[in-house]
């Protein structure tokens, strides 16, 4: 077990007039080597929850664990977990501040305390693990980047802190399509190559069946799933509906032929997949087993 | 970031009420009356009044007392200081010695006396803020400026600025705690070290939130233009103010506890 929360609520601003839940005894755990993509409505506490894994909240009930020892026990812990679990908000570049990607990158590492040539090194990975070339980047001005390459420069400059588990709240929105999918690339290779624990927020199905291997899906502040995406998307769809949450487009087309009567499979999740699927279907077709 | 939820000054809180009702022209003009006869009074009695009239306007808006009570908790440490500062330097009969400070009666009279006043100072200025919404606000004051347009004072505009101003206070009080939540995040830490330590720790957010402000302000700029704004010639209001009955009889009431305040005592 690695992370845990156990009975986990979170009320804003609490004893004011404006006091609402955001999150009601929440159960989740969390191992090493998953990646999990959240999914739920806007303001269903998603970020809330992020916030909460890697203690920048403290919650109003319950406790978080992390290898079994509560996170708020004292500051040391606190900070310990802040470097073993990165963060990046939603919009990350919107925190950049320094004059040099190399200083910008740097700014997280240094805080906790590394220095010298290790910190170089660090920077140098970061800048690496997000698919840009250390020289031509590190001195240039963050400011001067296009939104793919900020979006990615923000991540690496929390991959330079060397975090276990990667927290990423919504980290596509608003790229063009382009930046977007070498960005999931990006992703993708945290998880398989660099073997890092990911949790991903997302509005966007395609990309969460895609990659996420476990899904947390969230109502009104509570989890009402918590499945394999094929699970998700095959055995719930009425659901899904019922919360406001769509199927990935491939599955949902897949559902439309069944509805029509091709003997397809619905527990499609990728294009590859329904492309397999779909000249299964062409050949069952050519050898007249079907109409 | 504990300090910016609990910062109440200055924010509006919706009721149903009479209060909440009145002309802000009319609001505005009495809290600057009121505050001028807070300067004014000259005895224990008037304050006394003064507070009673403010208590009863908190109770007919309908807002919890506690909560407008918690917007003097940031400005305490100065009603206290001032207590403090009266207590030992005002020349009188010596009650209690320590070490070469002499705590003396006037003193006491006198610091209790300026911290009644303070207090009342800033209720009556959040009793404002609390039941007027910053849009009307805004309305009243460029209603009671507009007088000025006579000197070629821009008093729309200036009520423009306040608008926007007030408008984006919230917003960049978001923005602020999610920016240092994120530099947290990055390991920041802005609790501890020295004095130019911790300002030198404050320029991850101040730097990130000026860029962000400059962003907005350009959008709402070219917003604004593409919807035609020219500034105040010949701009109408959605919402028209207008004086009633209620606000007549406020007005009376209250010029009346004023002027009963400040007679007290002389």
């Amino acid at each position: 077990m690695f992370i845990h929360l156990k009975d986990v609520s979170y009320t804003y601003n609490l004893n004011m007039p404006f006091e609402t839940v955001a999150l009601k005894s929440i159960n989740l755990k969390i191992n090493k080597g998953e990646f999990i993509g959240v999914i739920g409505h806007t303001g269903c506490g998603k970020t809330t929850l992020l916030q909460l894994l890697n203690g920048l909240l403290e919650p109003t009930e319950g406790k978080v664990l992390v290898d079994n020892i509560d996170i708020h026990q004292n500051k040391q812990k606190l900070r310990e977990v802040r470097k073993k679990i990165g963060l990046a908000f939603q919009y990350p570049e919107n925190q950049f501040f320094e004059e040099t990607i190399a200083k910008e990158i740097a700014f997280g590492p240094k805080n906790m305390g590394i220095a010298g040539e290790e910190l170089e090194q660090r920077i140098k990975k970061g800048i690496e693990m997000v698919g840009l070339d250390y020289y031509a980047y590190k001195d240039r001005s963050p400011f001067s980047l296009s939104g793919g390459e900020m979006r990615r420069i923000a991540i690496a400059s929390i991959l330079a802190i060397d975090p276990e588990i990667l927290i990423l709240d919504e980290p596509t929105a608003s790229l063009d399509p382009q930046s977007c999918s070498k960005l999931l690339s990006v992703i993708t290779d945290l998880y398989l190559k660099y073997q890092r624990t990911v949790i991903m927020v997302s509005h966007n199905m395609e990309i969460i069946a895609e990659l996420a291997k476990r899904i947390v899906v969230m109502e009104k502040g509570g989890i009402v799933m918590d499945d394999t995406p094929k699970n998700i998307f095959q055995h719930s769809l009425r659901k899904l509906e019922s919360i406001g949450l769509s199927l990935p487009p491939v599955t949902h087309t897949m559902y439309e032929l069944k509805k029509i009567g091709k003997p397809v499979s619905s527990a499609i999740l990728t294009v590859e997949e329904a492309k397999d699927e779909i000249l299964k279907l062409i050949r069952k077709r050519e050898r007249n087993e079907i109409y | 970031m504990k300090f910016i939820r609990n910062l109440t000054i200055g924010q509006y809180i919706y009721q149903d009420s009479i209060i909440h009702k009145l002309d802000p022209r009319v609001k505005i003009l009495l809290s600057i009356s009121l505050i001028i006869t807070i300067f004014l009074v000259k005895s224990w009695s008037g304050f006394f009044i003064i507070g009673i009239y403010l208590f009863t306007n908190i109770f007919l808006a309908k807002v919890n007392p506690k909560f407008v009570l918690r917007g003097i908790k940031p400005l305490l440490m100065i009603i206290i200081l001032t207590l403090l500062i009266h207590f030992f330097i005002t020349p009188g009969e010596v009650i209690y010695r320590i070490w070469i400070l002499n705590i003396t009666l006037e003193g006491i009279q006198r610091g209790t006396f300026i911290a009644i006043r303070l207090f009342l100072l800033i209720l009556s200025t959040s009793w404002l803020t609390l039941t007027t919404s910053p849009i009307s606000l805004t309305d009243g004051i460029e209603k009671i400026l507009s007088f000025l347009k006579i000197f070629k004072i821009p008093a729309h505009e200036i009520a423009m600025m306040m608008t926007i101003a007030l408008r984006f206070i919230p917003t960049l009080m978001e923005e602020t705690e999610k920016i240092i939540k994120a530099q947290i995040a990055r390991g920041a830490d802005f609790e501890s070290g020295n004095f130019i330590k911790r300002i030198q720790n404050f320029l991850p957010i101040i730097i990130p939130l000026f860029i962000n402000a400059f962003h907005r302000a350009d959008e709402l700029a070219i917003a604004m233009e593409a919807r035609c704004y020219r500034g105040g010639e010949g701009r109408t209001h959605y919402r028209t103010l207008l004086i009633n009955n209620t606000d007549y009889v406020f007005i009376i009431i209250t010029m009346l506890v004023l002027v009963v305040s400040c007679v007290q005592g002389i």
